[in-house]
Order: C-alpha cells, then structure tokens, then sequence
C-alpha cells in the first residue's frame, strides 16, 4: 500500500496516478486497435475524450445534484479538485452517454467502435486492479492462507493481487485470441463476459462486500446478470446468422 | 460459456455470507469502512475529550497544526459548517499535532479565526501516530455509529466538500 507520494508542498495520490497512466496507455492500446479496424483514429481519440470529460463533468454534477442545497450556496465548490466528491455511478452513466452521444453523431459504426475499446479497456483493468493495490481499498477477507497479507489490523486475501493477475491474464492470454473477424461487437461482449465472470470470482475472496439479502454478494449477482445479458445477446446474434458459433 | 455461468451460480451460492457470520469485522482502524480508533485528549483551554463519547453524533475529527497553510485556509469552511449543523448533532474536534507545532501558536490562530469547537491537544503524536497521519491537514468524518465514512488526505477542503459529507451522514440518522 502506497497511497500518497510527498512532493514538497505537493501531495501525489498513487491510485490516481495508476488510473491516469492506464488510461494514457489503454489509450493507445484501443488507437492501434483502431486503425487495425480501419476506423477513423482522431473520431476513436474524440470519442475517448467525450467520455472522458462527460464522465468527470457528469459525476461532479451528479454528486453536486445530491446536495443542491450546498452547491447553490457554494457554487465555486463545483471546481474543487477533491476526487470525493464525485458520483461514480453519474460519471460513468453520463461518461458513456457523452461518448455514445459523438459516435452516433459522427457515425461511427457501434460494434466495431466497440471492438477497437477492447484492448484499452482490458488494459484499464490491470490500472484499476494497481490503484486498489496502492490505495488498500477493495480488501481482502481475513484469511489465514500462506500468501495472506497483513492490511488494516489483519490478514486478508491479497484480494487486489488476484484482481491484477485475473486482469493481467484476459489482456495478455485471452484477449488475443478472440479475434472474430466476421463477428463485429463479438469480442467486446466477450471481453464484458470474462469480466463478469472474473468479478463473480473474485468478489468471494472480498473483505468488503456489499451485501444483499440473504448474504448473496450484491457483486456477485451483478456479475451473473451481466453474464447472461452477453449470452442472450451472443445468441441472438448467432441465430440472426451474424456470426459463427463463438458460446461453444 | 454456459459453464461458465453454472460454475459462477454454483460459487455465488457457495461462497456467500451466512446471517450469523458478519461479512467483514471491521476493528479499530483508521480506514473508510472501520470504527474510528478512540482517543482520550485534553482540550484546548481544559477538560477532555472522548471520541467514543460522542457516539450518536456526527463527528469530523481534522487533523492540522498552525504553521499548515491549507490547515489555516479551511478551518474558517469548518467553523461555519460547525456552526450551521451542531444543533442537528454535527460535532468537529479539531484534532492539533501539538508534538509538532506550540501551544501559544495554537492559540493565537484559534483566537485569530474565532474557532468555537473544541480543539484537541494531541501532544505525544499518540493519537497521529494511531490515524497513521502522513498529510496534513487530514480529515475523517465519522458516523453516528463510530464508523469512519469518509477521509480526505490534503486540503484545504471547500466548504461545500464538508457540507455535503456532513449533510450525508447527518441525513442518514433521519
């Protein structure tokens, strides 16, 4: 754990550090993947950007809404740069409608585009996985393994290595693989799928689950339900004759 | 991929939490999510202060000394914010690092600033030592339950960042 770096008066947040270096680099990953697909690179970079300034935008505001009273009284409070006092969920909402919002206006074709955010995006999850590592945030279960690590008074599943390594494993071993040329969208829902699967995983080994009734882990059942989205939406695609048999 | 799901319900099931077994014990530790460890300081001017003392109330413990810059520019947003909610129980202890800084400093600023709640006088750095405080100023702010909520490393906070956490915590006590 690693949180902050000192730079003279300055203090540097390590996670949002790993956050910032992911996304310059899947940055790249999801450019290459680009021109690979024939697509227009500077609309996949714009489109990039949309998401991203409508997604820091989005969850100021959206935090910002939840307490009206407040912000109205301190309007200059809407440019602070304290990253606690975003919304996650109104970013990412809003990140992704601003970004839906350029490709359908500068018609970019949705699957393909898709397609070329793979890459980028199955890098961005090593980044989050290091961010929680430097952070100590998504701890571990306490744990009396051999390879517990002692975090916040206790033993624990190292809950963040095993999300680096699972990251690290779709991007370098699976991702590779899944090239469907003649199913566009394909390997983006494939990428979601393992994803889902790996969160399902994971989530057991969590020391600070949300819990839903009856004890089921609320990442858990998020993760399922996703998983089955992708396969419905694979076999429809599959019995619509788009593409080859690819949920064997 | 169908497996995959069969294997996912399977564990879902498996490895979820039973009622009697908590999901996560938090101790004492100074972290989002865990009690706030408890101190016992002396007050700026006399008497003492317990954090466990204040169970029930919203408390924002701020760590800070008198020569920290963005310490001195956000005390003025917390005292306002002390002063509008303290009547729904919203408490601040304005926790000094006093092994690092001086009691007549201390006072001065407080004087200075017209700071009305109570400052704490943390003169061994036990208790900074306990927060593993690494920055200044440092914030956590703790529910009605004890739990730290939030923390926020650096400053100086805007008056509108403490409000809204202080707004949340207080609502959920409604």
């Amino acid at each position: 754990m690693f949180p902050y770096l000192r730079l003279g008066p300055f203090l540097l947040q390590m996670p949002l550090l790993a956050l910032v270096i992911g996304f310059w680099i899947g940055a790249t990953f999801i450019e290459r993947e680009a021109a690979r697909l024939g697509l227009n690179k500077e609309k996949i970079n714009n489109l990039i950007g949309y998401g991203l300034v409508g997604g820091i935008l989005g969850a100021r505001l959206v935090y910002a809404a939840q307490y009206a009273s407040v912000y109205l009284a301190n309007p200059l409070g809407l440019f602070s740069l304290s990253t606690s006092t975003f919304s996650p969920v109104g970013g990412f909402v809003i990140g992704i409608a601003a970004a839906a919002l350029y490709g359908y206006r500068q018609k970019l074709p949705l699957r393909q585009t898709l397609d070329a955010l793979t890459p980028g995006l199955s890098f961005f999850m090593i980044a989050i996985g290091a961010s929680h590592l430097l952070s100590g945030n998504a701890y571990g279960a306490p744990s009396r393994v051999p390879w517990a690590m002692y975090l916040w008074s206790d033993y624990r599943h190292p809950s963040q290595l095993y999300e680096i390594f699972l990251a690290l494993v779709i991007f370098t071993v699976v991702l590779p693989k899944m090239i469907p040329a003649n199913a566009p969208g394909a390997r983006f829902v494939q990428f979601v799928a393992l994803i889902a699967v790996a969160r399902v995983f994971l989530e057991a080994f969590r020391g600070d689950s949300i819990l839903w009734l009856d004890g089921y882990r609320a990442a858990q059942v998020m993760g399922l339900v996703v998983l089955i989205g992708c396969m419905v939406l694979l076999r429809q695609w599959e019995r619509t004759g788009q593409h080859e048999s690819i949920l064997k | 991929m169908t497996w995959a799901l069969v294997l996912g319900m399977i564990w879902t099931v498996t490895s979820r939490v039973s009622s009697t077994q908590p999901q996560a014990q938090p101790g004492a530790v100074a972290k989002e999510g865990f009690s706030a460890p408890d101190f016992t300081l002396d007050l700026l001017g006399g008497g003492k202060v317990t954090l466990s003392d204040l169970r029930g109330k919203v408390v924002l413990v701020n760590f800070w000394t008198s020569w920290c810059p963005p310490c001195r520019l956000e005390m003025p947003a917390i005292e306002k914010t002390y002063r509008s909610y303290k009547e729904l129980g919203f408490v601040v202890i304005g926790l000094n690092l006093t092994a690092q800084d001086s009691e007549r400093a201390v006072a001065e600023f407080v004087k200075e600033i017209g700071v009305t709640f109570p400052i704490a006088l943390d003169r061994d750095n036990e208790v900074g030592n306990l927060y593993r405080n690494t920055a200044l100023p440092t914030s956590f702010f703790i529910d009605r339950n004890g739990v730290i909520r939030s923390v926020i490393v650096g400053g100086p906070m805007s008056e509108a960042l403490i409000q809204s956490k202080v707004e949340e915590l207080l609502r959920e006590g409604e």
